[in-house]
């Protein structure tokens, strides 16, 4: 039976890499040209006349920000479009009528969304070489840092994928929450810039905690805590983990 | 042993629908059984919670002995589902469809790839493993699906109008192809809308409608209940009106053709010999509907 399980892992993994890999020029060229712009524009041109932030010049600092967002954004929309467009094609049958169970589903489809969010972080990181100085202070720490953001935001993808009933559902989320939380979550700037009022309103959104970890990891400088973002992030992703198999229990958006 | 032990298994849909009030069905190990029932009667509702895609609001379900809430991974690997509708990656080969199957039941990829090879070989679809499945005419894709379905050498096999939209030289090669299936000693229940179909494959029946089954009964028999035929008189010459043949119910359809009516103790022979004595001459005559066709019919207006 363990064995069994490992081998419906596996086939929904792969499958989930070929899916991705095979078009390749839609999931990774396009954030290696996205970041290429957000360096020239924002860390080259603009961030020239900035100056320094936390003794690193404005390049350096927005990096990990910038590498982190694509993992985010990509371990959702890989997660999200791949799983919703499983229900709408209907060939999630295939999967539920297997004994292959709700976890093995799960985790097939939440690591094809890390491994895609790595392969992006690795690419833009890879283009942030060309503009930016040294890489990773601490790669241990940036790469837990990354695989946990991108469990937790592949799990995310998930579960909007679970509720979706239509394709616009599921650029609902990306478009007004995941976003806008990016670019207020430190990738530009540090709290620390922030009015008070405001600094503390921007300490209660969780993707700070995140690149800011990653930042810690990247150039060694954090305005956070990176205990209390490793527990609010793994809380998060545990949390979302419970409710997916939750939601596959019940059948919710899969299962008359 | 039965291949699919129902038991008072009911279902109401969230906006209240009933659509099983309390089905007992026993399938055999070895048949070939018939499912039917017109549109909206139940059958698909029924299929859905035996192949766990529809969850059920009480009852009990066992596969091959293997409950389906305490055993579920021991009953699913029992079974087979080839569904009415196209349910596979349409954007992967027929060879990658099948393969993953293999997989999500967990079949090392050695004995996969033999499986899959066997499969597409047996439904006539191994030509075509390299094609994109988007690409397969309604016919193969309908093989593709009971490729599918076999792959994990499952003992019952469930079969949604597995020949819809299916032309008739294609209809009768899955067919044998079926027939050799269940001669391999897998279980085989078919729905159908091809009443024909049915009446040439299936050894047992059973009718389902408005949520509710009638008892199985074996298949001559129960074509052999049958009490009238309808026959269609092709003339030699035309015709004004219906003739009266004692015996018979006479309709006139056109004037070359008579629509008869012949009960099944009675036979034809008086009925031609009626006709001789009219100067009446009958050059040729087909059965009006299948039997079988007739007697569900017959259920439907009973009902």
């Amino acid at each position: 039976m363990i064995a069994g399980n490992l081998i419906a892992l596996l086939t929904i993994f792969f499958k989930e890499i070929h899916r991705f890999m095979r078009i390749w020029p839609q999931t990774l060229l396009p954030p290696a040209i996205t970041t290429a712009l957000y360096f020239l524009i924002f860390g080259k041109l603009i961030g020239g006349r900035v100056g320094e932030v936390q003794g690193h010049t404005y390049m350096d600092y927005i990096v990990p920000g910038v590498i982190l967002m694509s993992v985010i954004s990509h371990s959702y929309s890989n997660v999200v479009a791949s799983f919703y467009s499983t229900k709408f094609q209907r060939h999630i049958e295939e999967l539920l009528v297997s004994p292959a169970p709700n976890w093995v589903i799960l985790l097939g489809f939440v690591a094809g969304g890390v491994v895609r969010g790595l392969l992006v972080g690795c690419v833009v990181a890879g283009i942030a070489s060309g503009f930016a100085g040294p890489p990773a202070l601490n790669l241990g720490l940036c790469l837990g840092v990354a695989l946990l953001t991108s469990v937790l935001f592949s799990l995310a993808g998930f579960i909007n994928a679970v509720f979706a009933e239509s394709f616009d559902d599921i650029s609902l989320i990306p478009n007004f929450i995941l976003t806008p939380l990016s670019y207020l979550g430190g990738v530009f700037y540090s709290v620390d810039m922030l009015p008070e009022f405001w600094r503390k309103v921007a300490l209660g959104n969780p993707i700070l905690y995140m690149i800011n970890a990653f930042r810690f990891g990247w150039i060694g400088v954090s305005d956070v805590d990176i205990g209390m973002a490793f527990a609010m992030t793994g809380g998060a992703a545990t949390l979302l983990a419970c409710l997916s198999l939750w939601l596959l229990h019940k059948g919710v958006g899969i299962k008359n | 042993m039965n291949a699919l032990l129902i038991k008072n298994l009911r279902k109401t849909y969230k906006n209240g629908f009933t659509a099983l009030r309390g089905v007992d069905l026993d399938v055999e190990e070895g048949d070939f059984f018939a499912l039917l029932g017109p549109n909206g009667a139940g059958k698909s509702t029924l299929i859905g919670i035996v192949s766990s895609l529809v969850t059920k609001s009480s009852g009990r379900v066992e596969v091959c002995g293997y409950d389906l809430d305490r055993e579920p991974a021991l009953a699913k690997r029992s079974l087979g589902v080839a569904p009415q509708e196209f349910n596979f990656n349409q954007f992967e080969t027929v060879g990658s469809v099948v393969m993953n199957q293999a997989g999500f039941y967990g079949m090392p990829r050695k004995l996969a790839k033999q499986r899959t090879e066997y499969c597409l070989r047996q439904v006539e679809l191994w030509d075509r493993r390299d094609t994109v499945s988007r690409r397969l005419s309604g016919g193969m894709k309908r093989r593709l699906m009971i490729a599918r379905a076999l792959v994990h050498a499952p003992r019952l096999l469930i079969l949604d109008e597995p020949t819809a939209g299916v032309d008739i030289e294609i209809r009768h090669a899955m067919w044998d192809m079926l027939r050799e299936v269940n001669r391999q000693g897998v279980t085989i229940i078919l729905t159908t809308h091809y009443l024909e179909e049915a009446e040439t494959l299936c050894r047992n029946i059973a009718f389902i409608d408005n949520g509710g089954i009638n008892p199985k009964q074996d298949m001559h028999q129960f074509l052999h209940s049958i009490e009238v035929e309808h026959f269609v008189l092709d003339l030699a010459a035309p015709l004004a009106q219906a003739p009266a043949v004692e015996g018979y119910r006479l309709e006139w359809l056109n004037e070359l053709q008579l629509a008869a009516a012949v009960p099944r103790d009675t036979g034809l022979n008086g009925l031609f010999v009626g006709l001789h004595a009219l100067g009446i001459e009958v050059s040729s005559l087909r059965n009006k509907t299948n039997r079988l066709e007739q007697l569900f019919l017959n259920r439907l207006e009973i009902e």
